[in-house]
């Protein structure tokens, strides 16, 4: 296997000059939410670490997550973002297949033991010994902890590997459940999101290598730079929430005027994630900016969480009253809503009582 | 029905206040910069600007006397604003999608600088090709 060079090293070979090394680490800073000043330490520090060996596992899932991250508008991709890493085993990705495959997986696993990243797309099947999702004859949840033993960190990609996704969705036949149900001793990250925003896949990675560590997480793993505040704290249509400005039905006056989607069951205000400055498809838009309300994929059990289509459920008399007092200042609101999200959730979703928008607009 | 039935009507969204919000900031760190010479960054892409601001916040900028193109791993544009010292940074990747939106308090963006690496590279090409 060939040593893992540093990134400056490779992207000298190729011709590529510093500036666009720095441009490059300008879209990093970008990315990861760093000050935008930060693009030169990056690049300093970007271009002296010796790209780490990569295995990424896919299990029960879709590929959604690896097309998101190819199509990534990150700059040439291709030739940076994976020169950054040394992707050892990706099962759709490599060339080899069959044994050879396979191969790769356990020389990458032994000659860097207790060094590589592990990225862990889908979840694991353990109902019947696991027997419901194999990959060369063995089960997910085999490969899963036999991989982990000898990883630095592994990154969850996608709400499957993070949360159980869509295969944990009830009824759960094949007893789907999230890498971190079954790995207790490695550090995990969470990049949630069906799919996440490509360019959080990407910039975590680039965090791991300019800092040599995890970046600061939430209280769900999830790395605070990307999934810190709500979409609906960074959304566009805000102010119009605040006026108490909200479409009704996807046709009517204030769904043309750009009003807030709240009552046409927006998960906005519950879902943390970057779609609202991040954007998708190169910056273009996210669903909201589409007139579309966020469906809240980036949060654990978003499949079970009743209608998209329907508010968002909330217990009634305290949150009713905190969000009143909101409304009333303001910009508060996205205070009060963030403070709601985590401290009431539980209780929210055992109750499931609605709140209405009248409680919201206040008087 | 045809599309010209539907009737679309384009808000004001001036009102909200991002964009004096931004122009205030803007305003903050050109007097540190006139103090202290310090330069500073803007992430754009970080603040959730509507389209309609965004546009906004071009036409309250306006364009200076200096613009300048980078063509690596993409082109990026960079001009001087109306306000000397007010730089807008956009960085395209070779799709031409925006990775990289910057408002950069300098007398000269950083970037435009030649970098010590590539100066040392270009010279020992230029020796190379004279035979030194």
């Amino acid at each position: 296997m060939k040593e893992h060079e540093t990134l400056e090293q490779r992207l000298h070979e190729q011709g590529i000059s510093r500036r666009s090394f720095l441009k490059f680490c300008a879209a990093m800073a970008t990315m990861m939410a760093l000050p935008p000043g930060s693009a030169s330490a990056i690049a300093a520090t970007l271009a002296k670490v010796n790209r780490p060996s990569v295995i990424w596992l896919s299990f029960q899932e879709c590929t959604g997550c690896t097309e998101s991250l190819t199509r990534s508008h990150s700059p040439a991709l291709e030739s940076l973002i994976f020169d950054m890493i040394s992707l050892d085993y990706h099962h759709t990705l490599q060339a080899a297949s069959g044994f050879a495959a396979e191969q790769s997986r356990e020389d990458a696993m032994k000659e860097f033991h207790g060094k590589y990243l592990l990225l862990v797309d889908g979840s694991i099947p353990i109902k019947d010994g696991g027997v419901y999702s194999t990959i060369a004859g063995r089960t997910n949840l085999d490969m899963l902890l036999e991989a982990a033993k000898g990883a630095a960190a592994i990154v969850a990609v996608g709400s499957c590997a993070a949360f159980g996704g869509l295969p944990n969705a009830q009824p759960n036949p094949t007893g789907a459940v999230a890498v971190s149900d079954l790995i207790k001793d490695k550090p995990i990250i969470n990049i949630s999101g069906c799919p996440p925003i490509p360019a959080v896949i990407t910039g975590v990675l680039a965090h791991y290598l300019t800092f040599g560590a995890l970046p600061a997480l939430d209280d769900r793993g999830r790395p605070k730079a990307f999934y810190g505040e709500t979409i609906h704290d960074r959304c566009y249509r805000r102010p119009f929430y605040d006026q108490g400005k909200f479409a009704k039905t996807f046709d009517d006056e204030g769904a043309r005027n750009g009003w807030c989607l709240y009552e046409l069951g927006c998960k906005g205000p519950t879902t943390h994630n970057a779609c609202a400055t991040t954007k998708w498809n190169g910056g273009t838009s996210f669903p909201i900016e589409s007139g579309h309300g966020c469906i809240g994929c980036s949060e654990p059990k978003f499949w079970d969480a009743g209608s998209f289509y329907a508010p968002l459920p909330a217990p009634t008399a305290d949150v009713a009253s905190v969000a009143k007092a909101a409304a009333a200042i303001g910009a508060g609101a996205a205070v009060a809503f963030s403070a709601l999200d985590r401290a009431k959730k539980n209780k929210v979703q055992q109750s499931r009582e609605k709140l209405t928008v009248d409680d919201l607009k206040g008087e | 029905m045809s599309l010209d039935d539907i009737s679309i009507k384009v808000t004001d969204l001036h009102s909200i206040g991002s964009v004096d919000a931004l122009l205030n900031e803007i305003a903050t760190r050109l007097e540190r910069f006139i103090a202290t010479g310090e330069p500073s960054m803007v992430d754009l892409k970080s603040l959730p600007f509507s389209p309609a601001e965004y546009e906004a916040l071009r036409t309250a900028l306006g364009r200076g006397e200096v613009s300048a193109r980078l063509e690596t791993i993409g082109d990026s544009e960079l001009y001087e604003t109306h306000y000397a010292g007010v730089w807008w940074v956009t960085h395209y990747n070779v799709e031409g999608d925006v990775i990289a939106d910057l408002i950069e308090i300098a007398a000269v963006p950083a970037i435009l600088h030649s970098q010590p690496e590539d100066v040392r590279d270009g010279l020992e090409r230029l020796q190379h090709m004279l035979g030194r």
